[in-house]
């Protein structure tokens, strides 16, 4: 099961206005899946349906014949861009292999995803600039890859969902020759398989 | 034949071969810069019935010429090797050494070609042969010629039927290619959407290492020019890169990242099997050379700090260094005779290529452009040829070793690389 799923619960108010209720009650959400018996007055049973990121709506109003509505969505965090994950990049310093403290958070997400679907892989790949030999950049792109894969397997990653390679200078994203240019091809990209 | 040979021209020359005909060559020579001593050459047209005839003498003329050693004269008349040569005229046009021939066609469809080599001091024929040709390979007799001449005259083998193979990469594609030794005459045994870098001849010159990232990775294969056949020689997790034939051909000296940094092992240049690792670092160390004798590996390895070049016997064992003169240095590759390490060497910022006598210790810049990358030998240890970026492309060039002489060879093909000079023709 590569998706994730989300759990969303809404409540439905018959006390509420027609015009609130239209904008609560997703009539047009696929396979709504209604859950009578989960909810009461009080929305506690949205806490113990929200397996995920999901969020719920309580019925403040109170009915006395109340729907709870359960909204069952596949979303890939992978594909979420606002989640830390969207973040793949990891950028080095000039001659410098230590990843710098401001991707601590971007590899913690990374690890907590991977760690929580071990049927996951990733490749690792290093970049270098384009100065200086090509063989020698292959090695130097794989040393960046290699600093992300063990960091990631400190983190509890799984050796096995993990390879680190390096396309050296090879994929440079630019072939400008200015200090921005050489700084944005110093990286390693994590790329889920 | 030495004594033939005399000091002459100072002066810078240029050569351009143009191109003519439909096949044409998407590729140009420029020379500049002369050797020490020139010998005045004087090449007629060849004899013929047919219109191929002069592609062969022209390409005898600009083979010679481009290797510095000759000052080639056009007398602009055909001559055939079956008559005597006009020895008082030639001498007084300056040529010392003079080349008449023919060329026939033969009932078969090949071609009859032969020439002789005069004495013009010693009115004394030097040479002759004749060489039956496909039409397909008049270039390659052309160039056979120009090799007999000039290692009747120099006392040196030529490099004139040799073949180059190099990358290019134009509208997304990357090539691998090879040419004959001038650029002309250009094949491409493989095209991919991907990378391909570091090609490699096999001793005898039938088969092509390289890396390909078509698998987004890089990957080490093993590819037989005349059958097309490719074998994966490393595939394993991480990277597979820097391949060096052994010179039994039997095997590759690679760069592999099994145990995270890369590190030198052997491997089989005809199949995937276990590899054997030969270094044994916490550093990088990659781009193995074998030496001449296959006695040792020079590689790049970064463990005292900066890339340096290092030398280990090549069952593997404790490295020595071998390069001192600029805090990086990398890329190693011996001469055919084993006394010579060609290297890329950066100073203040700029990247070169060098060359040093490991007997005298010597490190000697031999480049001035900068973007220097790739050196390769000359079969005949005579010329390094590497890549070069200026005005933005990526170009071929090669030096003579004693740093004299320069050619660039120039395409229309986008940027040229990786350039990897073949073995002597067979």
């Amino acid at each position: 099961m590569n998706k994730r799923l989300i759990y969303r619960v809404a409540a439905a108010a018959a006390a509420l206005s027609i015009a609130a209720c239209s904008s609560s009650i997703k009539l047009d959400d696929p396979a709504p899946v209604e859950d009578r018996s989960s909810m009461p007055a009080d929305g506690s049973a949205a806490a113990g349906a929200g397996a995920g990121a999901g969020s719920a709506s309580t019925n403040p109003a109170g009915s006395s014949r109340p729907v709870a509505q359960l909204t069952i969505d596949t979303k890939d965090p992978l594909q979420d861009p606002n989640s830390p994950l969207s973040r793949r990049s990891i950028y080095f310093d000039f001659d410098s292999f230590a990843i710098k403290d401001e991707y601590r958070s971007t590899l913690d997400a990374h690890a907590k995803y991977l760690t929580g679907n071990r049927a996951k892989k990733a490749v690792i790949q290093g970049n270098t600039d384009e100065r200086g030999s090509r063989e020698y950049n292959l090695a130097l792109g794989q040393k960046r890859a290699e600093a992300v894969r063990r960091a990631l397997i400190a983190l509890g990653v799984s050796e096995s969902q993990l390879e680190a390679v390096s396309l050296g200078e090879e994929k440079a994203r630019s072939g400008a020759n200015d200090d921005a240019a050489l700084a944005e091809n110093r990286r390693a990209d994590l790329v889920y398989q | 034949m030495k004594a033939l040979i005399t000091a002459l021209a100072t002066l810078p020359i240029l050569i351009l071969m143009l191109l003519s005909g439909p096949c044409a060559a998407q590729m140009r020579i420029d020379v500049s810069g002369v050797g020490a001593t020139q010998l005045p050459i004087s090449i007629a047209d060849f004899a013929t019935d047919s219109r191929v005839a002069q592609e062969v003498a022209s390409v005898i003329r600009s083979d010679l010429a481009s290797s510095g050693a000759f000052r080639v004269i056009d007398p602009q008349k055909t001559v055939s090797e079956s008559v005597p040569p006009d020895y008082p005229g030639l001498r007084s046009s300056g040529a010392e050494a003079f080349v008449g021939g023919s060329v026939t066609k033969l009932s078969d469809g090949r071609y009859d070609v032969r020439y002789r080599l005069y004495d013009i001091g010693k009115q004394s024929t030097l040479l002759g042969e004749s060489l039956i040709t496909p039409e397909a390979d008049l270039r390659l007799a052309g160039h056979r010629i120009a090799d007999a001449i000039y290692q009747k005259l120099t006392g040196e083998r030529g490099v004139f039927s040799t073949r180059i193979a190099f990358i290019t990469r134009q509208a997304g594609r990357f090539r691998l290619n090879i040419a004959d030794w001038d650029g002309e005459n250009v094949q491409s045994p493989l095209n991919s959407p991907e990378p391909i870098i570091s090609p490699s001849w096999s001793p005898d010159g039938t088969r092509l290492a390289y890396v390909s990232f078509e698998a987004k990775k890089p990957v080490v294969y093993v590819h037989t020019l005349a059958t097309g056949q490719r074998v994966a020689v490393a595939n394993f997790k991480g990277s597979n890169s820097a391949p060096a034939w052994s010179p039994d051909g039997r095997s590759l000296a690679v760069a592999l990242t099994l145990d995270g940094m890369s590190q030198i092992y052997l491997i089989s240049a005809s199949e995937a099997g276990t590899p054997r690792r030969l270094s044994s670092s916490s550093a990088i160390d990659t781009e193995p050379a074998f030496s001449a004798d296959g006695k040792f590996i020079y590689f790049t390895s970064d463990r005292g700090g900066s890339p340096q070049i290092y030398r280990m016997p090549a069952s593997g064992g404790e490295a020595t260094r071998q390069t001192f003169g600029a805090t990086y240095n990398v890329s190693p590759r011996i001469s055919p005779d084993g006394r010579q390490l060609a290297f890329i060497t950066r100073r203040e910022g700029r990247y070169f290529v060098a060359l040093k006598d490991l007997a005298g210790g010597n490190e000697t810049v031999l480049t001035d452009g900068g973007q220097e990358e790739s050196p390769s030998f000359a079969p005949n240890g005579r010329w390094i040829m590497y890549a070069t970026r200026s005005g933005g492309r990526e170009s071929l060039m090669a030096v003579s070793v004693d740093g004299r002489i320069k050619q660039r060879l120039n395409s229309n093909r986008g940027d040229i690389r990786e350039p990897a000079w073949g073995p002597f023709a067979k």
